[in-house]
This record gives structure tokens, sequence and C-alpha cells, in this order.
């Protein structure tokens, strides 16, 4: 563009700088947007039955996307994204649950909207993701040695584990006093509940932040898809040894996309945890639930992130709307999704994008896919 | 081709079918007071949650037959959670702000059960779980209450029976816990501080892990401090290792547990190790009482099956629930809770339960004591006044 202009490079540079960055600005403004939009609908259009639905298929979403990143972009087979998913949501709510009962002596909810309360829920979420990407990097680690079924089993293990040792943990201190006189025993391991579920923390998930999280995961995502290291890990799971032959930097890559996976995961555990209803325990850690991720992820199309999302969104309100079988639901569930996998073998989207099936946004985005 | 038909034709069918379906559902609009019930009707638990349900049915089915022209009538709609916490939550919320129920009945698990109660707390909505011993779940507000005893008491009651029942009068009781459990280290705790509340004397404490293999180096220390009774408030699988390694290491007295031994598979892994054991539970099917007697047979000609403890607790729960709503002649929730509150010796299957200012029933349990392979009902322990 640049070098094409007529006039003196210098204030075309300068302009394009801020343009950029202003037009950078744009897609996380809509993000931000779309949040309040959403949580605007909260109580008026949806009542509190369908906001809890909204905001599972928001969480659903947020795993499902995170998830495909690492088996879908990547093609690394990663049972254990569910333990991502707890460990952050075990960490926040530690920071919401004991850092209110330091601040404010109760871990009740404290303020009202973007009061100081959702603020540090906020941040829980962050920290949340920040440790599973710890985790997620040691997990990455043995990608690089083993694949295919022998790394499914590595990360399976890691879910299993978490499980387990999330059970063997201490029960949940009440009150600022109790934290005070607390023994070293009761504090490690940590206070969180053991088999019985963090109890008590205090339930902060809104629309709002459902919704900003997921946008800002889903831009990541899109980005990242197309950006050089989307490419190099498009290239690994299409051929490992060719792009390792074009100079793709196979370790660093792979690693990478476990690190990046675990933190949106982790992030997305820390809004599970905090939303009413839930009491999160050591079961959401175990493979059960890593398989319903990973059954959205294969049927939304591999490394396609609206075609996660669009499972995610299917595959969390399906059950919902399939209440009134009762018992039976379970099976229509399953056959459903046996009938969904004959229909769309490669999945719903393929490893398109949604705008790709759109005529006007093909001709705007030219070759990109 | 023809394949891809057969699905098309397959999600089309199920799509139509699950859209009359719902229809049909939203179209019931009688007068009837709507009782929600979440329960696992699938998945690892479901034995619990399709118990409880026969029960709650059985007392539903009794109360509208019996229910006079003009007098409340009550239907029943009950959801399943898979006993998945987070599934929990959902339905709570459905039932109680789209189906728009009265009061809510569950769940059995704790886990469960502390997430349902955040929802009907904050709704509003009295919640009444038939099952969770938790000593956390009444404590999430006013509105939630339970009908079965909590695991403090459990301890009160083996250690009452321990000590003062007549072919035992323990002088000396062993504890051996599973320190992994919370269960069973407060049930170890209190069991150890009214046994030497009433005079007695706790001469060994062991500890271990659930699912270890073996015991032998507690047994061994237990067997020489030569105590009267070895309380073990363990899960069933454990209890049955340790009894086998008990009799073999040469340990002659009785073991002694709590609710968590109510297994089939208790006596399947112990065996003869277990014979002359006792263990507390909330009701058994062989209590001699016509209260009892009555609701086995009825639930017998209507199941086809002998009732568990938590079909009881079910039954008991719903009655519970029903009087409570007769009585506040209203649909508010705080009317209800507060008739709740003030149950005071309503006749139960598992025991006379008057509600505490806790919400937590005072009410009496079980004694029963494994006789050829058959845990046989000896008596009934009255709470402490």
């Amino acid at each position: 563009m640049t070098a094409a202009a007529p006039s003196p490079v210098a204030p075309v540079q300068d302009e394009s700088l801020l343009r950029a960055a202003l037009k950078g600005l744009v897609v996380p403004l809509c993000g931000v947007a779309f949040a309040f939009g959403v949580w605007s609908l909260e109580g008026r259009v949806l009542d509190a039955y369908d906001t809890v639905t909204a905001m599972n298929i928001g969480v659903a979403m947020m795993l499902a996307v995170s998830l495909n990143i690492v088996n879908g972009m990547t093609g690394q087979f990663s049972i254990g994204h569910a333990g991502f998913m707890a460990l952050g949501g075990y960490t926040s709510g530690m920071v919401t649950y004991y850092g209110s009962l330091l601040l404010w002596g109760t871990a009740a909810r404290q303020g009202g909207p973007f009061g100081a309360g959702e603020w540090l829920f906020a941040a829980s979420c962050v920290a949340g993701g920040l440790v599973s990407a710890c985790a997620g990097y040691v997990v990455g680690l043995p990608s690089l040695r083993l694949r295919g079924d022998y790394l499914a089993i590595v990360t399976l293990g890691f879910g299993e584990i978490l499980r387990v040792l999330l059970q063997q943990t201490n029960r949940v201190i009440g009150s600022r006093e109790g934290l005070a006189e607390a023994k070293w025993r009761e504090l490690i391991p940590p206070p969180v509940g053991g088999a019985v579920g963090f109890n008590g923390l205090p339930k902060y998930t809104n629309l709002f932040w459902v919704g900003l999280f997921l946008s800002l995961t889903v831009i990541f995502a899109v980005r990242l898809k197309r950006s050089a290291i989307g490419r190099s890990m498009i290239a690994i799971r299409e051929d490992e040894i060719a792009s390792y032959s074009v100079g793709v930097n196979v370790t660093r890559v792979k690693v990478r996309s476990f690190v990046i996976a675990a933190f949106l995961a982790g992030v997305a555990g820390g809004l599970y945890a905090h939303r009413i209803g839930v009491n999160i325990e050591p079961r959401d850690a175990g493979f059960q639930r890593s398989f319903e991720y990973i059954i959205m992820t294969v049927l939304g199309g591999k490394g396609s992130v609206t075609g996660s999302m669009i499972a995610a969104s299917i595959l969390t309100y399906l059950p919902e709307w399939l209440r009134d079988f009762d018992r039976y639901r379970m099976i229509i569930y399953a056959s459903l999704l046996i009938a969904m996998m004959l229909l769309r073998p490669q999945g719903l989207l393929g490893s398109r994008e949604i705008w790709d099936f759109l005529p006007w946004f093909r001709k705007r985005r030219g070759t990109a896919r | 081709m023809p394949h891809r038909f057969v699905s098309l034709t397959l999600c089309v069918a199920v799509a139509s079918a699950a859209l009359s379906s719902g229809c049909r559902k939203s179209g019931d609009a009688s007068g009837d007071i709507a009782i929600g019930h979440y329960a696992s009707m699938t998945g690892p638990e479901a034995t619990f949650g399709q118990s409880t349900d026969n029960g709650v049915r059985l007392a539903l089915e009794e109360y509208n037959a019996a229910a006079s022209v003009g007098g409340n009538r009550f239907r029943l709609i009950t959801y399943d959670d898979k006993g998945e916490a987070a599934e929990a939550g959902v339905v709570v919320t459905r039932l109680v702000t789209r189906d728009k129920v009265t009061a809510v009945i569950g769940e059995v698990a704790s886990g469960l059960s502390l997430a349902g109660a955040d929802v009907c707390q904050q709704n509003g909505v009295p919640m009444v779980t038939p099952s969770s011993t938790n000593v956390d779940v009444t404590k999430k507000g006013d509105m939630i209450f339970r009908v079965c005893f909590i695991d403090p008491f459990q301890g009160y009651v083996c250690a009452k029976f321990a000590r003062e029942h007549e072919p035992l009068k323990a002088q000396k009781a062993a504890v051996l816990f599973d320190q992994r459990a919370p269960y069973s280290v407060d049930l170890a705790k209190e069991f150890a501080r009214h046994f030497e509340t009433l005079g007695g004397t706790v001469v060994a404490r062991q500890s271990f892990t659930g699912g270890d293999q073996d015991f032998s180096a507690q047994l061994t220390s237990i067997r020489s401090s030569s105590p009267d009774i070895v309380f073990v408030p363990g899960y069933y699988t454990d209890v049955g290792n340790i009894a086998v390694q008990a009799r073999n290491l040469g340990i002659k007295v009785p073991l002694m547990g709590g609710d968590g031994w109510d297994s089939e598979k208790l006596t399947e892994i112990g065996g003869a190790a277990l014979e002359g054991c006792f263990y507390s539970n909330h009701y058994s099917h062989q209590d001699p009482s016509p209260r009892v007697q009555e609701f086995i047979t009825k639930y017998r000609s209507k199941f086809n099956k002998t009732p568990d403890g938590l079909a009881a607790l079910g039954y008991d729960a719903a009655r519970i629930l029903f009087e409570a709503i007769d009585r506040a002649q209203s649909r508010d929730g705080a009317a209800i809770a507060r008739e709740l509150a003030a149950t005071q010796g309503f006749d139960g299957v598992t025991g006379r339960i008057s509600i505490d200012a806790d919400r937590n029933p005072v009410k009496q349990a079980v004694i029963l004591e494994i006789k050829g392979g058959v845990p046989t009902f000896v008596t009934t322990i009255e709470p402490e006044r």
C-alpha cells in the first residue's frame, strides 16, 4: 500500500498506523457491544431459565473453540480439556472466595453491576486462565514425543489425576477468623471442598461477562487461524514432517497451541464456577466432560471456529429442548448425534467458516479461508 | 444417498415428536399445585433418583386420592439431572422460573442439593431434600429443609447404642476412619466425643485411606488395645475388606458403622466376617411398626419392589411438604417455609420428624445387625433432648 502511494512516505505511514490501530480496535469494541447487547436481553427477553441456558451455551462455545485450537487446528488429540476448565474454575473460585473473605470478611456478592466484586471476578477468571496455561505448558511438553493415541492417553491422565487430586482437598473454610486460625494442614492441600465440590462461591457470572469473554475468545481464535502461527498449526495438522522440513518449529507451535487452549479453557472455567446453580466439583475435571467438548469440535468441523460454535450451541440446547422426553432424552440425543455425523461426516462446516458459505462475505474476503 | 435419506427422516421424525410433546406439556393448566422434583433418573446414581421418585409419586397419589373436594391437589414434574451438579442447577432454574412450581423436592447427593439450593433460596421457593446428609445444605438459607438426619447425629446414635445397649455395654472403643472422606472423619469425631461423654473410653484412633487394600498395621494396633467394639465409619467396600482382615488377625469384637455400610455389596465382600456387626441407618423394612409395614405393602403393590431407604425418605419428604402447603393455605414460598419450619411430631416412615431451628429434622435412627448375611432390625434410637 505505502509503496504504491504517490504522496510523501512519512505522513501516510503515520496515518496508516493510526488507522491500523483504530481498525484493530473496531472488532474488539464490537465484542464489547455484543456483550452489552446480550446482557440487556437478560430479564427482558430471556427469563432466568433461558439466561442459564444461554450462559451454558456461551461457556460451551468458549470451551469448544479453545479445544478446536488443539484438536482441530493443530491436529493433536487432547482428551483432557475439562481438566483445564476445572483447574481454571477452582483457581478463580479460590481467588474470589478467599479474596472476598480477606477483603470484605464475607464471601457474599459485593457491589452491583461493575462493582468491586465483579472486577475481582473478572480478574479471577484471567488468573484461572493463567494457571491453566501453566498446566497446558506441562501437558504440552509430552506432545513433542508422543502423537495420536499416546498423546490422548497422556491428556486423559491429566484430567483424571486432577479429578482425584481435587477429591483429596480440604474442606472449605467458612469465615475470615477461620482462615486466620487455620493450620497448615487445613490449607495444604487447598481448602476447596473435596468430593462435595467447592461450595459457597459468590455467583457473579452473568450474560455480560460471558458475552465479553466469549467474543474476545472468538476474535482471538479467528485471528489466530489467519496468523502465521495459526497457519503453522494447520500445516502441522496436515503433515508434520513436511511442515518441519519447510522450517516450521513444530515443538514450539504444538506447545503454544496447548498453552493457548488451556488459557481460554481456564477463563471459561472461571465463568462456569461462578454461575448460579453450579457447585463446581471434582467430577467436572473428568473425561466424560472432556468428551462433550470433543464431540462439539468433531461435529463442528476440524479447525472451524464458527463450526464449533454452532455445534456447541446445538449440543447444549438440544438436551434442554428434549427435556419432555424424560429419561429417553439421552437416547434421542445420541441418535441425533449419529444422524448428524452420517449426514456430514466432515463436521457441520468442514474446515471452513460460516462466512465461506455466504457469497457476499466470500467476495469481500477474497481468498482467505 | 439412501443413508442420508434415512437419517434425515429420523431427524424430522424426532424433531416433530419433540415439538408435539412440548406443546402438550405447556397446555396443561389445571388448578393443581405443581411440585418439582430433580433427581438422577439416569447416570451412575440412577437407582437413587428412581427410588426417591417412586417414593414421591406414591405419596402424591395417596394424597390426591384422599384430598377432599376443594382440597389441594398436587401434580409432580420430575426432571433428570444425570447426577451432575451443573445440570441440577439448570433444571431447578427451569422448575422454579419456567414451570413456576410451588416447592421443590431433591436431591440425594449433597453436591447436587447444594447447587439446587442456591437457586431455590434466591427465588424464594421452598426446597426439601430427602436424603442429603451434608451439614452445609440447609445452611444455604431459610428456604432449604431436609428430612434425613445429618452426619454428626449418627455418631451420637452409634455411641449411645454401643455404650448402653444390652449385649454390648462397651467400655472401650477403637475408631478406624477414612481420613479422606469428610463423612467418615466427622462421624469418627462425633462418635468419640459422645462415647466419652457417655462414660466410655476411646482406646485407639487409627485412620486409613479409602481404597486401601491392606489394613493389618492399623488392625494390629487396635488389637493390642483390646477394645470392646471397633467403630468403622467408612463406605461398604472398605468396610468389607477391613472386616475380613480383622477376623483373620483375631479381632473378635463386633464392628460398627454408619449408613455408608448400607449396600448389598457389603455382605458380598465381607461375608461371614460381618456376622454380629451393627450399623445405623435411616429406616429398616423389617421395622415392625404399622406405619412402616403399611408403606411397604403399598409400595410393593405399586412398584413390585421392596422400598429402600431412599424411597422411604422421598415419601416422607413429599408428605411433609404436602401437609405444610395444606396448613399454609397459600402458594407463597415464605408462608410454606414457615409451616415447614413448624413441623412437629410428623409420623413418617423413617420416624417421628420434628424440624429444628436449623431446618434439620430431629428424628430417630435405626440400628441393624447383620445376621446370616442379612441386615436385621435391632432397635431404634431416639435423638437426645
